[in-house]
């Protein structure tokens, strides 16, 4: 089976200029949802307390949220969790609250068990609002660190110019992914996270491959300007690009379907960034590669390693 | 030259490789059973034919169905069929067996005989994949700092009084540095000489704005050692009341510079776990009241400001007046005094001393106790319900003399041999958490939860993996399948490696397997296109083969290298669960080179290499 009988031959960066004004528009109108709704951020960075409970048949989620009222927890947020029969209730930190207050955790569970008899707890998770702010502080030093670190890699191995192409593009792919948790209000906790982290590192997978490519090419083809050898790059590894991007997304799709909702954040997340990671190392790390003046030069110092590349 | 040929010992390399695999991931595939395991407090403890018949008539009386009973290393392991049966089993044979026994929750596993021989063990299960309580304690190392600092100011004066150093003013400043001044240059000088003998734990630099001042600055060395002493006691003190909780697979691991994880899987009891983990113990010393008879007091009385104890099997009479507290303990080691007798060395901080000091002055030659006190809890059954007694336990643990009146700095002696000082030392050290611990995150996870999440997460890697490899074969045909095997190859690599590296599974790290599984095909599909491309440019099958190998290794390497950067960060970011993902994601990415690079291309040269081939299998 093939996709393509033949190497195709399409212009990919002819349309570089409508995929820079898509990419531009999603990108914005992220950090406009980002700044608007916020992110519903998780309890593992707000800190509070989730209580996962279970009931024997369906439960009408408003009646549970009235019976909680009434007993007092005024604040509580719940939300179906999965199935119709289960049901995630988090209450944030009191406000001005220290860790210690979290010590109370049973009794906040063990009250609500008076008003819904019926429901079986499943999972209780407790984190002090300390804890959860320092792990997003971190977590957002993580992700500078992993752009900085794979960009440090890429100009190290290829050249500054890509470094810059594909950074731009890990960017854009992290912050699509959190303008459409940050649209439809999906919670995003740590283990979500740890998938903007991986879809960087899964984007640049696709973002080296075609780099390589560009390397060989400007190589092999002396007389060709830089913007067809970038298209060429991108045309001879094209089935390579579809087959690895649908059977990755084959993967986390049934992860997402079959997972569980403890993983559906994460598989969520991967979805996203699985579809524009592999756009953005096509048209974004390609296009400003070409925009920044990429030139044969550019890649002559390491060609010498590449002597031993012939059979 | 021949293409497309291994040398032997590669080929070699490879099966070998595999079959260890198998051998490492196989235990694996043996269930495990809910099960509770019997063990005495200590090695005096009769673990025999008695207890195998009480542990039976308990079961039998109350009706719980078990498995099998096993004996081996002096415990006794009940396998039950159900969490149901093994929970009850525990609740009932604590108060049966008594509080010389202990009764934990274990999850048995069946691995034969001769795979244990080989340290063959199945991946541990995370919380999340089998229920039970994770607590993440913040310890308040910064409190003991300062407390040391304290003692350390009050040695220092104490120190150059006795030597005679005039100084005029002593100040803490800050959480490490001390500020003397003094009147002459002369005194300063001396105090110098004599405080980098003897306090050698500062640095001592004359102030450069102020030369009548002196500045000791606790060393970064020493403040590290400092802070780890702490965490490493509070976590003894914290793995001795573990194991009174009755589990015994249970996790307590330092996480950053001041923290500690506890995992207790089965745990189902959120609040008796957590009063035994907060509970304190200290320590207390009272002097020995002489002039009574003890024997006289056996029979209830005891004299008035007095109280009864037993030490060594003999009575005891202490006076109630506590001379010294544990928590003015600031650290004890064991030793040999001056006459060469077992010892501990014993140095106090952060008040409490100046009592001490007073008292031992008025009683040298009189015997003085060192007693250890518990707040114990035993579950208990009350009309077939479980409740917790609590109870609070004194016992005597050393008895000395007093040679002379102690200081900051004394020592206890008068013990019998040097087992009994080390033990004690321990239990100065240890008796009482260090410092004073937060629980600041809390997780439970019930067991019903836990299968669910185990089930669902195998049948997504099952489902997934299916896809792929259905979807291989049918695009590449037989280098699909090839591409396919490697990838099953890949799934046992990563457990086998898991397993040997005593891991532990969680929901997230499942979630890396099915990753790692898109990722390893990511590299055949990355050869495979190159040979289908070399083959349609015109290039013969062996060259195409060879080709589509040599260059997509570097491509690979290259894409892995970012993803390993990736998973270095998040693996740096210190939590749990996204750790064991990073663990799996690194695993995968290099038993997946491993296998879809020398794996597949051992198959394929074996198939096709060094003869003639017109035809290559491989969907074109």
């Amino acid at each position: 089976m093939e996709f393509f009988k033949q190497n195709t031959k399409i212009n990919f960066m002819a349309q570089r200029k409508w995929a820079a004004m898509v990419s531009a528009i999603l990108f914005i109108a992220s950090i406009i949802s980002f700044t608007v709704y916020g992110l519903n951020w998780g309890l593992d960075f707000t800190g509070g307390t989730e209580v996962q409970m279970s009931f024997p048949t369906a439960v009408d989620l408003n009646q549970v949220r009235d019976k909680l009222q009434n007993a007092g927890f005024k604040e509580a947020v719940v939300i179906s969790y999965g199935t119709s029969k289960d049901v995630l209730v988090s209450l944030a930190p009191k406000k001005g609250a220290n860790d210690k207050d979290m010590n109370n955790k049973d009794e906040v569970v063990s009250q609500m068990m008076q008003v819904l008899p019926e429901a079986k707890v499943q999972q209780v998770d407790s984190i002090g609002a300390s804890v959860g702010q320092e792990l997003a502080t971190k977590g957002a030093l993580a992700i500078v660190v992993a752009l900085l670190g794979t960009m440090i890699y890429i100009a190290f191995r290829f050249d500054f110019r890509f470094a810059i192409g594909s950074t731009v593009a890990l960017i854009h792919d992290p912050v699509l992914i959190m303008g459409v948790f940050s649209f439809f209000h999906i919670e995003f906790n740590l283990i979500g996270l740890a998938a903007v982290l991986t879809v960087i590192g899964y984007s640049l997978n696709d973002t080296i491959v075609i780099y390589d490519r560009i390397r060989e090419n400007f190589r092999k083809m002396r007389k060709a300007a830089p913007i067809e050898v970038v298209n060429q790059a991108i045309n001879q590894t094209l089935s390579r690009t579809i087959m690895t991007s649908m059977l990755t997304l084959v993967v986390v799709l049934a992860l997402f379907f079959l997972g569980g909702a403890m993983l559906h954040g994460f598989a969520l997340a991967l979805i996203i960034g699985i579809i524009v990671g592999t756009y953005s190392s096509i048209y974004v790390a390609g296009s400003l590669t070409l925009a920044l003046g990429l030139t044969r030069q550019h890649l002559l110092p390491v060609a010498k390693e590449l002597l031993d590349d012939r059979p | 030259m021949v293409l497309n040929r291994y040398p032997w010992w590669k080929n070699l390399l490879v099966i070998l490789i595999t079959l260890i695999a198998f051998l490492y991931a196989a235990p694996n595939l043996f269930s495990t059973d809910p099960a509770v395991q019997i063990t005495g407090v200590n090695a005096s403890i009769p673990v025999n034919e008695n207890t195998l018949g009480a542990i039976k008539d308990a079961l039998t009386e109350n009706s719980i169905p078990y498995k099998q009973i096993q004996f081996e290393n002096n415990k006794f392991l009940v396998r039950f069929n159900t969490t149901d049966d093994q929970l009850k089993a525990k609740d009932h044979l604590q108060p049966v067996l008594g509080n010389n026994y202990l009764v934990a929750l274990n999850l048995a596993p069946a691995t034969p005989e001769w795979l244990k021989a080989l340290n063959a063990v199945p991946m541990k299960l995370g919380l999340d994949l089998r229920g039970g309580v994770h607590f993440l304690l913040q310890v308040d190392v910064d409190s003991v700092l300062k407390q040391r600092m304290e003692g350390d100011l009050n040695n220092v004066s104490q120190a150059l009084r006795s030597e005679h150093i005039r100084y005029s003013d002593l100040a803490r400043q800050g959480s490490d540095t001390v500020v003397l001044q003094f009147r002459n240059a002369d005194e300063l000088t001396q105090a110098n000489a004599f405080l980098s003998s003897h306090f050698y734990d500062f640095l001592w630099t004359q102030d450069p704005r102020n030369n009548l001042s002196l500045v000791g600055t606790l060393s970064p060395a020493a403040l590290q050692l400092a802070r780890q002493d702490t965490l490493e006691q509070a976590m003894n003190t914290l793995r001795n009341r573990v194991n009174e909780l009755g589990v015994s697979e249970a996790v307590v691991q330092q996480q950053g510079g001041s923290r500690i994880v506890v995992d207790l899987p089965g745990i189902q009891d959120t609040t008796q776990a957590k009063n035994i983990l907060g509970k304190t113990a200290t320590l207390e010393f009272h002097m020995v009241d002489s002039e009574h008879d003890p024997r006289n007091a056996l029979g209830g009385i005891a004299p008035a400001g007095d109280k009864l104890f037993s030490y060594n099997n003999e009575p005891i009479l202490l006076k109630n007046e506590i001379v010294l507290r544990g928590s003015s303990i600031t650290s004890a080691t064991s030793g040999f005094g001056d006459d060469g007798r077992p010892s501990v060395n014993v140095r106090l901080g952060g008040g409490g001393e100046s009592l001490f000091t007073r008292v031992t002055a008025e009683s040298i030659g009189k015997p003085m106790a060192v007693v250890y006190v518990e707040v114990k809890s035993t579950p208990k059954i009350v009309d077939g319900k479980s409740t917790i007694d609590y109870v609070t336990e004194q016992r005597v643990i050393s008895v000395a003399t007093i040679q002379s009146a102690l200081g900051n700095n004394f020592q206890i002696t008068g013990l019998a041999n040097a087992e009994e000082s080390r033990t004690l030392a321990l239990l100065l050290r240890a008796g009482a958490l260090p410092a004073p611990v937060t629980i600041i995150e809390e997780r439970e996870v019930g067991p019903s939860l836990g299968k669910q999440n185990i089930d669902k997460g195998v049948l997504s890697v099952e489902v997934g993996f299916i896809l792929v490899v259905i979807f291989m074969a049918f695009y590449y045909n037989l280098l699909g399948i090839i591409a396919d095997i490697a990838l099953g190859m890949n799934l046992v690599l990563i457990v086998a490696i898991l397993s040997l590296l005593g891991a532990t599974l969680t929901l997230p790290g499942i979630a890396g397997i099915v990753l790692t599984v898109g990722m390893a095909v990511d590299a055949n599909v990355l050869i495979f296109e190159r040979i289908r491309e070399e083959i349609r440019n015109g290039v013969g099958i062996q060259a195409s083969i060879n080709a589509g190998y040599e260059r997509a290794v570097m491509t690979i390497i290259d894409a892995n290298v970012t993803t390993l950067i990736v998973a270095i960060v998040l693996f740096s970011l210190g939590s749990g669960t996204v750790k064991n993902f990073a663990v799996t994601l690194t695993i995968g990415l290099f038993t997946s080179m491993f296998t879809s690079i020398i794996g597949t291309r051992a198959i394929v040269n074996a198939i096709y290499g060094a003869k003639p081939v017109k035809k290559i299998s491989i969907g074109i």
